[in-house]
C-alpha cells in the first residue's frame, strides 16, 4: 500500500514555536518518505486548524494523519474525530507529542529540540504507516446499577438512576441506610434537622420501585467489566427474618442485654436484638450474635417466644446473592480518626473529652440527653466548652496531612448550637485557620462569633489533661504571643475525616485506586472528579475525600449522571487498543493468564491456547512482555511498529 | 503565666461599657488587621489598633487602658474606613480614653481657659480641638 502521510505541526501559540522551528520541522518532514503534505499551524486544536486536517486529508488523500502538538491525553480524540469526519480511519489518525515531550523541558537549546522533534515525528510517521484501520469493540451492557454504601451519598445517587428510568441495586453494610447523616443534629450553615431532610430520602429508597434495597448487606466478590459486571453480596445473617417480620419491636423491649450502641457513639446502649435508631429504615431489627445471650450459653431465647410472627431465627445463615449489573457508584463515606491516638488531649481516657459525632448525638432532640448538653462525666450541664480543630488533621508528623474540610463549619456549628442551649455558657474554638468555603459559610461563622459570642482563639491547643473535675486546657492565642488556659467543663475534637474502615479492602475486591490515606482515587483532579480510573465504577462523597453534605449530595448526582450516560447506549464502546494472540502460534503456556492484571484472558482447553478477552483487555502490555514465544501482540503497537519507530529515533 | 480564659474573664463588665459607650461590637472584628496596617500613627504606639480590640476580646481591659495607643490616636478614621466589618476603633478609643478620664487618675484635664492665643493661632486648629476633646472625656 502506497502511504500518503500528512504531517500537522502545531505552534500552539508559542508554547511549542517558542523553542521549535515549527516552520523547518514542517518542511523538513515534506520530504520524509511516505509523507504526502506537511504543514504548520498556530493553533491546529481550532476549528480552522481542524479544519485543514479534513481539507488535506480529502485533497491529498491521505491515508494517515500524525498531529504534531500536545500530548495525545488532550487532543487525540479532537484529532480522531477530525479524521473520521474526512472518511479516514480514526485509528490512523496519531499525536506525536512535541510539547510536553520536547519544547516544555527543552526550552535552553532550540537547535536540539527541533532535532528532537523532527524524531518524535518520524517515529509516530513509521507507526501510523502499519495502523491497522479498527473499529471500537462493542460489548452488551446491563442497564442496571450497583451503589455501595447508603448514606446520603449512596441514597441520592441510587435516587437520580433510578428516577433516570435504571434498576438499582443499593447495598448497605449496617442494618439501616442513612449513614452518619442520621446521626447528626442540625446542618449547616442552615441549620435544618438533618434527620427530618434526610428520612424523605430514606424512605423513598426503600419504596422506590425501582431500587432494590440490601440492608446489612457487604460486597464480597465483583468480577466482569463495565457494562457486565457480576457482583457476589453477602447477607449477612440477621437472625431475624426480615420478610415477616412485622417490625413491632417487641424483641428489643424485652431483651435483657444491653450492650453500647454504635449509633449513639457510645453514649447510650442498645439491645443485643435491635434496630439502630428509631426512624431506621428498614425499620426491623437485626440480632448481634456476638453480644446474644442465647449464641453465648444456649439459654434466654426471650426474642425467639416472644416474638408473635415467629421471625425470630437463630439458625439462619449468611446468604450468598448474585446481581448482575453494568455500572457501580462507591460511595462508601467516612469514619472519624480514632479518638485513641490523639494521647495529648485526652482521647479515649478523659471521659468529657468526645469526638465530634458524640458532640452531635448530645445535640440531638432524639440523642442519649434528648437534645440538652450534658456531660457524659456526671451528667451536668458544662458551662465552658472547648472545641478543637483539625485534631488529626493537617498534621503530617503524626497524624495525617490533609484538611478535612468540615470540621471548620460544623465546629463552628456546634458552638453556635450550644449557646442556643445553654445560654449562659461560654464556647471557645482553637483554630489554625478557619475555612469557610461553600455559600453562606463565611456569614455563618460570622454569625456564631457576633451574635452567640463564641470565641475563636487561634493557636493549636498543646495538651488537655484532667486537674479539680476540670478538663484543663492548654493554648495559646498567637494572635498577641500569649498562653492560654481554660478551666473546661467539656472538649470537643473536631477529629479529622478518613475512609470507612472497609473502603481499602473493598478497592481490592473492585480492582479500583485508592489514594494515600485511602480515599479512592478520581481519574483527573478536575475534569472527571467523579469517575475511577477503571471503567464502570463511579465515585460519590466522603468515601473519595472530605466532604460536606451539599458537596456529596453533588457528586452523587454528577455519578449518577455519569451512569444514566453510560447506559444512554444499548451496547458499550470501547477503545481497541488491545493485545491479540496468534492462535496458531500460542503454546497454551498460560503466563499470560497469570500475569494479566484484569483477569482478562481466559483459556480455551479445546484447543490449548489462551484467548484475550477484547471487552476487558485495558491494553496494559503485560502479557505481551511476558509471551515467552512473542505470540502476543498489541494492536497498532506491533513489535514490527515498535521495531520502526526506535529506528527512525536513532537514525542520524 | 497562662492568661487564664473563662465566662467572667471575657465577658469582663468593664468591656461591655466600652462597648456600650462606642457603639461597636467588638466580637465583629476578625483580626484581619488592617486598621493597623494602615494606621498613619501607627508607629508611635505602644499596641497596635487591632491588638488592642483582641485584648479586649480576651477581656484584657486593664493592659488597654494603660497603653499609650488609646491617647496616640489621632481619631483620623482611617481605620475605621477601611475595615471590612464595619468597626470604629477610634470610637473604641474615645470609650476607652473616656473611662481613664473618668477614674479621675490619668492625665490632668486641660481648660479652655488655659489655651493660649499663641496656641490657637499656631497649632493646627485639629490639634487643639482633639486635645480638648480627648482629655476632657
Amino acid at each position: 500500500m502506497e502511504h500518503r502521510i500528512g504531517v500537522f505541526v502545531c505552534h500552539c501559540g508559542s508554547n511549542i514555536a517558542g523553542v521549535v522551528d515549527v516552520k523547518r520541522v514542517a518542511k523538513q518532514l515534506a520530504d520524509y518518505p511516505g509523507v504526502a503534505y506537511s504543514t504548520d499551524y498556530l493553533y491546529m486544536c481550532s476549528d480552522p486548524g481542524q479544519n485543514m486536517v479534513k481539507d488535506a486529508i480529502k485533497e491529498h488523500n491521505l491515508t494517515g494523519v500524525v498531529v504534531s502538538a500536545c500530548s495525545p491525553t488532550l487532543h487525540e480524540a479532537t484529532f480522531r474525530r477530525a479524521g473520521a469526519a474526512a472518511d479516514l480511519n480514526q485509528y490512523r489518525v496519531e499525536m506525536a507529542n512535541i510539547r510536553e515531550h520536547c519544547s516544555w523541558v527543552h526550552r535552553g537549546d532550540k537547535e536540539k529540540a527541533t532535532e528532537k522533534a523532527i524524531k518524535i515525528i518520524k517515529t509516530m510517521i513509521e507507526k501510523v504507516k502499519q495502523n491497522e484501520a479498527l473499529e471500537p469493540i462493542s460489548v452488551p451492557m446491563t442497564h442496571r446499577a450497583l451503589v455501595v454504601g447508603g448514606g446520603i451519598a449512596g441514597i441520592q445517587a441510587a435516587l437520580d438512576i433510578a428516577n433516570a428510568g435504571h434498576d438499582v441495586v443499593l447495598v448497605e453494610k449496617t442494618p439501616s441506610v442513612g449513614g452518619h447523616m442520621a446521626q447528626l443534629s442540625e446542618t449547616f450553615p442552615t441549620l435544618d434537622c438533618s434527620q427530618c431532610i434526610l428520612t424523605p430520602k430514606m424512605v423513598e429508597v426503600s419504596q422506590h420501585p425501582r431500587i432494590k434495597l440490601l440492608t446489612y448487606c457487604e460486597i464480597d466478590d465483583v468480577s466482569g467489566y463495565v457494562g457486565n459486571f457480576k457482583v457476589r453480596i453477602k447477607k449477612k445473617a440477621a437472625y431475624v427474618n426480615r420478610d415477616i417480620c412485622n417490625g413491632c419491636g417487641l424483641c428489643v423491649e424485652k431483651c435483657p442485654r444491653t450492650v453500647a450502641s454504635e449509633f449513639e457513639e457510645g453514649l447510650a446502649t442498645r439491645k443485643a436484638i435491635y434496630t439502630p435508631f428509631a426512624q431506621a429504615v428498614p425499620n426491623k431489627p437485626v440480632l448481634d450474635r456476638d453480644n446474644c445471650i442465647y449464641f453465648e450459653s444456649g439459654k434466654c431465647g426471650i426474642c425467639q417466644k416472644i416474638c408473635p410472627v415467629d421471625a425470630v431465627d437463630y439458625e439462619q445463615t449468611d446468604e450468598f446473592l448474585e446481581e448482575e449489573v453494568g455500572a457501580i457508584v462507591v460511595a462508601t463515606g467516612f469514619d472519624l480518626y480514632p479518638i485513641v491516638n490523639i494521647g495529648e488531649y485526652g482521647g479515649g481516657s478523659i471521659e468529657d473529652v468526645v469526638t465530634s459525632l458524640q458532640f452531635e448525638r448530645l445535640l440531638s432532640a432524639s440523642g442519649p440527653t434528648g437534645g440538652e448538653v450534658r456531660r457524659p462525666s456526671d451528667g451536668e450541664i458544662p458551662k465552658e466548652v472547648v472545641f478543637l480543630t483539625c485534631v488529626g488533621s493537617r498534621d503530617p508528623e503524626n497524624h495525617v496531612s490533609y484538611c478535612s474540610k468540615v470540621c471548620c463549619m460544623y465546629l463552628t456549628k456546634h458552638a453556635m448550637l450550644y449557646k442556643h442551649n445553654v445560654h449562659d455558657g461560654q464556647a471557645y474554638v482553637f483554630y489554625m485557620d478557619v475555612r469557610t468555603g461553600g455559600k453562606g459559610y463565611e456569614e455563618f461563622y460570622q454569625r456564631a462569633t457576633e451574635e452567640d459570642d463564641v470565641l475563636y482563639v487561634r493557636g493549636k491547643v498543646s495538651k488537655v489533661f484532667e486537674e479539680d473535675g476540670k478538663v484543663m486546657v492548654w493554648g495559646v492565642d498567637t494572635l498577641t504571643g500569649r498562653k492560654v488556659e481554660i478551666a473546661a467543663d467539656l472538649v470537643v475534637l473536631g477529629l479529622a475525616m478518613v475512609p470507612n474502615s472497609t473502603a481499602v479492602e473493598l478497592s481490592k475486591k473492585l480492582k479500583i485506586q485508592v489514594s494515600e490515606w485511602g480515599f479512592y482515587s478520581e481519574a483527573h483532579p478536575k475534569l472527571r472528579p467523579v469517575e475511577s480510573l477503571a471503567p464502570g465504577f463511579y465515585l460519590a462523597g466522603a468515601a473519595q475525600g472530605p466532604k460536606d453534605i451539599p458537596d456529596a449530595v453533588a457528586q452523587a448526582s454528577a455519578s449518577a449522571s455519569k451512569v444514566c450516560a453510560l447506559f444512554s447506549e444499548k451496547e458499550y464502546h470501547r477503545e481497541p487498543i488491545v493485545a491479540w494472540i496468534d492462535e496458531d502460534e500460542c503454546s497454551g503456556c498460560k503466563v499470560c493468564i497469570s500475569v494479566c492484571p484484569y483477569d482478562a484472558i481466559e483459556f480455551d482447553s479445546q484447543k490449548g491456547i489462551s484467548r484475550i478477552q477484547e471487552a476487558i483487555c485495558e491494553g496494559c502490555g503485560a502479557c505481551i512482555a511476558a509471551c515467552p514465544s512473542a505470540t502476543i501482540q498489541q494492536r497498532n503497537l506491533t513489535d514490527s511498529q515498535l521495531y520502526k519507530m526506535v529506528s527512525a529515533a536513532l537514525e542520524d | 503565666m497562662r492568661l487564664r480564659l473563662s465566662r467572667e474573664v471575657i465577658k469582663d463588665d468593664l468591656v461591655r461599657r466600652v462597648e456600650d459607650l462606642s457603639g461597636q461590637n467588638i466580637a465583629m472584628c476578625y483580626q484581619c488587621g488592617r486598621c493597623s496596617a494602615g494606621c498613619p500613627v501607627v508607629d508611635e504606639m505602644d499596641i497596635l489598633p487591632s491588638e488592642v480590640i483582641r485584648l479586649l476580646q480576651l477581656g484584657q481591659i486593664e493592659e488597654v487602658l494603660d497603653s499609650k495607643t488609646i491617647w496616640i490616636c489621632a481619631s483620623c478614621l482611617q481605620c475605621a474606613s477601611r475595615c471590612p466589618r464595619g468597626v470604629e476603633f477610634s470610637s473604641i478609643c474615645d470609650a476607652l480614653r473616656a473611662i481613664v478620664l473618668r477614674r479621675r487618675i490619668a492625665t490632668p484635664s486641660v481648660d479652655a481657659g488655659d489655651v493660649s492665643r499663641v496656641m490657637v493661632t499656631d497649632a493646627p486648629q485639629m490639634g487643639v480641638v482633639g486635645a480638648l476633646r480627648k482629655l476632657n472625656g
